[in-house]
């Protein structure tokens, strides 16, 4: 009869710790997997080497530019004229809505120098997000460099703003002179 | 109502069998055959059968889709191409399951303003209530994510407005765009992902939607008095066959309408854009979304300004996810304690002007922010020549015809080398869409502010006493000396 009158004790103490420790466990196994669940969802390793890409820009027509999507997001390599070059230079930086030099928004190549024909810069407005229209479009701003069509921002021949409601230049990618004529831009 | 007495009998020796086993046809006799509910309901309460037959018809055409859509940037607006003009009687499906959806919302809509009109997200119905506002945001998800898979323009730029509203998050805004994009922009992984989910959230809203009829069932229907059912004999009919007649009769005229929409104008809610296929190069001059989210789309362009540290794009996503949240607390913010709005004489304008508010809102939504309201108010536009002094900028205006362009152009020549002059027509200053959103938006949560006042020193009509004496109430006969409820 010991045993029955043991069995009926219930030892609260034991049974909380019980309680406590497989919930835990459950509770941890469930938050490990949840961390896979999210973390599917992040850019996959080949998604992420996606992200870089060697451009020739010797291929680039004197006063034109190309247009490349790298893991979808556009950007511009534009061969400036030297006209165009002289007027990005020649700007009063105080009186830009977001000033810089044109020299700052350059990349020096592998000896150090700076190739001021070639400029690269993002190609999505920095408004809302919409495509410049540039040289191959025909339309080329007030400024000579791009005109995004969606709410009117102008920017010059260096990509920075000079007129509509974009806050802030065109930004420089991530990029290195792999050569003279070949840059690696990346994300 | 829950705990109303089971009056179903089983006939034969297979359902006595059946019925100590699985009640199923038990269940189904009291929810859908013999279920009390009020006497006086009118047509504005069939909006609820109509949303189940309408989610029926999105299941069963979008699985059917599901078999011939391919979900890859490569073949995905091939493939709905191959649906309009191959797959037999596959353009009869889409067009049902793309005119499905804003018939969906259509009834939805229709159904809320009837719940916000008759009071019936009050006590003792706040969880039926919320459970509804989940469905109604299941269903914004759900619509997005579908209308992104014909991988049209619309499609692409509309997701990536929509995916560019978390980037507006501060500090983890950008990482979270990039989980939800899984990658740097949108593409193939975007678009398999968004399938994926558009997929399986129709069955989450199927789920929310048993819920939602179980959490009806439990206090019963509201009605158009607003007062609860005293007395079940006197007050209530059963379901079938009162509203299983009435319900289907709403449901054929429905389906007339829908049908009008499917066969004779498929693309009128469309837009053309979505015929061209994504091009992330090139953006639509003009991103809507479809009309039933114009309303909150106008809300998140309205605020054109900066609040302290939150910037007007952050603010702007901050209101239209609030338009939505006020929802789930409504039932808190109303304080009246009177449901329907037949016996509320003041809320009920208010109620009205909300309706009003709601449409201008979509009206908005689909118009370009920058443009004149009425534009026969706007000004002639003025020529301004910008030019730069000493590298500092410097404009002058003309106005006029002719003789004004003449007076620029002179002004012009007149200038020192180096000035670099451009002329641009700038218009006149005017009411502007941007101007009316605000206004709106700020209508908008004011009913809701408004609603908290009113219910407090608001004076109600006298209630009737019970459904059975509203409804005798409108008989003709008395007419001569009852005063109708209304």
């Amino acid at each position: 009869m010991t045993t029955e009158t043991h069995a009926e004790t219930v030892d609260d103490d034991r049974r909380n710790f019980i309680h406590i420790a497989t919930g835990s466990v459950a509770l941890g196994g469930a938050a490990m997997f949840a961390w896979t669940l999210v973390d599917q969802w992040n850019p996959a390793a080949d998604t992420r080497a996606a992200s870089a890409l060697d451009v020739d820009v010797s291929k680039v027509p004197l006063g034109g530019e190309i247009r490349i999507l790298i893991g979808g997001k556009p950007f511009f390599v534009r061969h400036r004229t030297p006209a165009e070059i002289s007027a990005a230079e020649s700007v009063n930086i105080s009186i830009l809505p977001d000033p810089e030099t044109d020299e700052a928004r350059l990349r020096p190549k592998a000896d150090g120098t700076l190739n001021k024909a070639i400029l690269v810069t993002s190609g999505s407005c920095t408004h809302l997000g919409c495509v410049p229209v540039g040289p191959a479009q025909g339309n080329t701003g007030d400024y000579g460099g791009w005109y995004c069509p969606c709410h009117g921002s102008h920017y010059d021949t260096s990509g920075r703003i000079r007129k509509g409601p974009a806050p802030s230049n065109l930004p420089v990618p991530n990029y290195r002179w792999v050569s003279d004529s070949v840059v690696n831009i990346s994300l | 109502m829950s705990g109303h007495e089971s009056k179903y009998t089983p006939n034969s020796a297979f359902e006595r069998w059946l019925d100590t086993r699985l009640p199923i046809i038990r269940f189904a006799n009291d929810t859908m055959i013999t279920f009390p509910t009020p006497k006086n309901l009118n047509y504005w309460y069939v909006f609820g059968g109509i949303l189940a037959v309408c989610l029926a018809i999105q299941i069963i055409t979008g699985v059917i889709l599901a078999m011939h859509y391919e979900a890859s940037v490569d073949g995905a607006f091939a493939s709905v191409e191959r649906i309009m003009r191959d797959v037999p009687y596959g353009w009869l499906l889409r067009y049902i399951h793309a005119n499905g959806a804003s018939m969906f919302f259509l009834a939805v809509y229709l159904h809320m303003f009837r719940g916000l009109y008759y009071g019936s997200y009050k006590a003792p119905r706040e969880v039926l209530w919320i459970i509804g506002c989940v469905i109604y945001l299941l269903m914004m998800a759900t619509a997005f994510l579908g209308y992104m898979l014909p991988w049209g323009q619309m499609s692409y730029h509309g997701s990536n407005v929509i995916t560019g509203l978390f980037g507006a998050i501060p500090l983890v805004g950008e990482s979270i765009q990039t989980w939800l994009m899984g990658g740097p922009s949108i593409g193939n992984q975007t678009l398999q992902r968004f399938f994926s989910l558009h997929y399986l959230l129709p069955f989450m809203i199927a789920g929310a939607v048993i819920l939602h009829i179980w959490a009806l069932h439990v206090p019963g229907n509201t009605n158009p008095t607003g007062v609860e059912v005293k007395d079940v004999e006197k007050d209530t009919v059963p379901f079938h066959p009162y509203y299983t007649v009435k319900d289907a009769f709403a449901i054929v005229i429905f389906l007339i309408m829908f049908a009008v929409f499917v066969f004779y104008a498929p693309g009128v809610l469309g837009h053309a854009d979505n015929y061209i296929e994504a091009n992330a190069l090139v953006t639509p001059a003009h991103i809507v979304p479809e009309w039933y989210l114009l309303p909150f789309y106008a809300i998140l362009r309205a605020i054109t300004f900066d609040l302290g540290p939150i910037d007007a794009k952050l603010l702007g996503v901050i209101f239209m996810f609030a338009a939505i949240a006020v929802l789930f607390v409504l039932p808190w913010l109303d304080t009246s304690k009177v449901k329907s709005m037949r016996y509320r004489p003041v809320a009920r304008q208010f109620f009205f002007g909300f309706v009003v508010v709601c449409f201008l809102l979509g009206w908005c939504g689909a118009a370009n922010p920058d443009d004149a309201v009425i534009p026969a108010l706007q000004g002639d536009p003025s020529l301004v020549v910008s030019y730069t002094v000493d590298g500092a900028p410097a404009s002058a205006s003309y106005k006029g015809g002719e003789e004004a362009f003449e007076q620029a152009k002179a002004f012009m020549a007149s200038l020192p080398a180096g000035a670099n002059p451009s002329l641009s027509a700038v218009p006149a200053p005017t009411f502007a869409f941007r101007h009316l959103s605000l206004i709106l938006t700020f209508l908008y949560f004011g009913y809701f502010v408004a609603l908290f006042f009113i219910g407090l020193t608001e004076k109600p009509k006298a209630l009737p006493e019970s459904i059975h004496k509203s409804v005798l109430k409108r008989k003709p006969k008395d007419t001569g000396n009852a005063v109708p409820a209304e």
